[in-house]
């Protein structure tokens, strides 16, 4: 079925977490897409889900054509992200083309040949499930299998029309030597050119980061720039469009109660509630509280709240709750709260991520705090813990659900924890508790770093703590120097001064 | 004497296909005389047996006997690599005027 070329090009959404959105809606309908990445990137996982996804979410059947593993070990490969590759070719839904070097002796070349044979065998499988999606896994491996580079460029170019002659939706992976460098080795984008998206795997001071980018869709629209991606058990790839979520959601704007008003005050409103709120300070100075407040906020607007603490056990939560004027045993009572106290020990950080989905997916809360993060950091290398924290935002934020992580930082006063890239630039809001040596004395101080999409009180606010939770009281007027942990009392006249200058609005 | 069994496969009837078969029909004359079973399968009728056969490139010829087999691709035109690809012997071929290139 030839197509006007100059018609719009329509998407097919790909059913892969978070890429329809980097994607603008999908990859280009009835055309292929190169996707180019080092090794171990995670293409041939992308590859596979597209089809899988296709056979899950839409109904749609799919043909895998390999190259280089046998149908065999990829069927058995992607059983650990619990694709059940032979139940879908049973139901008629996925069919493999193996065009994998047969065991045994080199082929022996002996002139020009060409790529008719597999075509002709994706047209019959195209046929045979009705299928509407295709992968190629991988280009790299056809160069391999045979000699003549020349011969297998044209000929790839021949496959390339031939697909959209069968108009199907297709993606093929190719093999790159370095993330920033040419885009794909044997030159292969010159034939598939229209589209290609790169996945990285990259090493950046010493941290693991995996991302996707749309370098170019021809004729159609998609977000510019990388975006972290996860390979999660049980689900395959997951995208966190980070700023492209921002832009839909923030739509919404509804506010809830952070559940202290003065703070509400400090945020501009109250949280969003889709929104992830991460919450620094040294052990001791209130983080605990302020979940608990967080939570009795949530409970007393009849919101479902659930507590993962990994620092403190169940009874500890309770007690400390109680001195605060807060009963989370009369809030469990009431089926609005439930507290899940494990020790980080216990279990890997992916096992820990599938309890806590499991655990959402079945008390369906509004809320969910964890404290802290801090405690299941020490368990896991930076990357895991990475992909731990994206993979947690990305399901939390997927439900709409508002999140306060807690993080200790190590240094009692100010702490550069928070400033830790991989975990600040995946929250939306960011609160600052510190120590405040003054004079001689200890006092506890309060600031909102990061507010996305919302204007914020910028001052450094005294607070306090008694029976009843917390009090956030003025801003520090004469110190100067606390995030970083170095105050310094500034003469209170030369701040009059200052402030006699501009006609002070008063805080909001 | 074992006997030959030789399949050919292409992929319609196109030059490259054309040469193949007559190159493979000059070798087999030269190097087998009637030892040999020749088949050509136009996987264009047939895709079902290029999926069985897991056919990558067209032509690609299988030689299934005598063990042990054999794939060769392309359309034949280096004569020396087909015949070292199909394991022929000169020894097999030494029964006096057929063992030269008939040049």
């Amino acid at each position: 079925m030839s197509k006007e070329t100059m018609s719009t090009i329509e998407k097919l959404p790909s059913g892969v977490p978070g890429l329809d959105i980097v994607t603008d809606g999908g990859l280009p309908q009835g055309r292929t897409t190169l996707i180019s990445g080092t090794a171990g990137s995670g293409k041939t996982i992308l590859a596979a889900q597209f089809l899988v996804e296709g056979v899950k979410k839409f109904g749609e059947s799919g043909v895998f054509i390999t190259f280089e593993e046998s149908a065999v070990d990829i069927r058995r490969n992607v059983a650990s992200l619990g694709w059940d590759i032979e139940a879908y070719e049973a139901a008629g839904h996925w069919t493999f083309v193996d065009a994998s070097p047969q065991p045994g002796e080199p082929v022996v070349e002996t002139g020009d040949y060409d790529l008719g044979a597999l075509i002709v065998r994706i047209e019959l499988a195209v046929q045979r499930v009705g299928a509407t999606r295709v992968a190629l896994d991988s280009l790299g491996a056809i160069f391999n299998q045979f000699q003549n580079a020349s011969i297998i460029r044209n000929e790839l170019f021949r496959l390339a029309v031939a697909l959209k002659q069968m108009g199907v939706t297709a993606v093929m992976t190719a093999e790159r030597d370095d993330e920033y460098g040419r885009i794909a080795r044997h030159g292969v984008e010159e034939f598939v050119a229209d589209n290609v998206i790169v996945l990285r795997n990259v090493l950046e001071t010493e941290k693991r980061r995996r991302t996707v980018e749309v370098l170019k869709f021809r004729g159609t629209t998609h977000q510019k720039g990388e975006y972290p991606f996860t390979v999660m058990p049980d689900e395959g790839i997951v995208v966190i469009p980070l700023s492209a979520i921002k832009l839909k959601q923030r739509s919404s704007n509804v506010r809830i109660s952070s559940g202290n008003a003065e703070l509400d005050a400090m945020c501009g409103g109250g949280f969003f509630r889709d929104s992830i709120v991460l919450l620094s300070g040294a052990t001791g100075c209130g983080k605990t509280l302020m979940t608990t407040e967080f939570i009795a906020g949530g409970v007393n607007r009849g919101e479902r709240c659930l507590l993962l603490a990994f620092e403190e056990s169940r009874h500890q939560l309770m007690r400390n709750a109680s001195g605060w004027g807060r009963d989370f045993e009369a809030y469990e009572q009431a089926g609005l709260l439930e507290i899940i106290a494990t020790y980080p020990e216990t279990c890997g950080l992916e096992d820990h991520l599938i309890a806590i989905k499991h655990a959402i997916e079945r008390f369906n809360p509004n809320r969910v705090a964890v404290d802290s993060l801090s405690a299941l950091e020490r368990m896991a290398s930076v990357k895991g813990f990475r992909e731990f924290v994206i993979g947690l935002t990305s399901f939390i934020k997927d439900r709409e659900i508002a999140g306060l992580f807690t993080v200790t930082t190590d240094t009692l006063l100010g702490g550069e924890s928070v400033t830790d890239g991989h975990i600040s630039t995946i929250t939306d809001s960011i609160i600052l508790l510190r120590y405040v040596e003054m004079l001689g004395e200890m006092k506890r101080g309060l600031t909102v770093l990061k507010m996305r999409g919302s204007p914020h009180d910028k001052d450094i606010r005294e607070f306090s703590i008694d029976g009843t939770g917390m009090h956030i009281g003025r801003a520090f007027r004469s110190v100067s120097g606390i995030l970083a942990g170095h105050p310094q009392h500034v003469p209170p006249r030369e701040l009059e001064r200052m402030e006699a200058l501009f006609q002070d609005v008063p805080a909001a | 004497m074992s006997n030959y069994k030789l399949r050919l496969y292409i992929t319609g009837h196109t030059a490259q296909a054309e040469r193949a078969i007559a190159n493979l029909k000059r070798i087999c004359a030269e190097e087998l005389q009637g030892r040999y079973q020749m088949e050509v399968i136009d996987l264009v009728e047939d895709p079902e047996e290029g999926e069985r056969q897991r056919i990558v490139v067209t032509p690609t010829l299988i030689k299934q006997l005598p063990p042990p087999l054999r794939r060769i691709i392309g359309d034949l035109s280096d004569k020396e690599r087909v015949v070292s690809g199909l394991d022929l012997l000169p020894t097999l071929t030494d029964d006096g005027d057929a063992s030269g290139d008939a040049s």
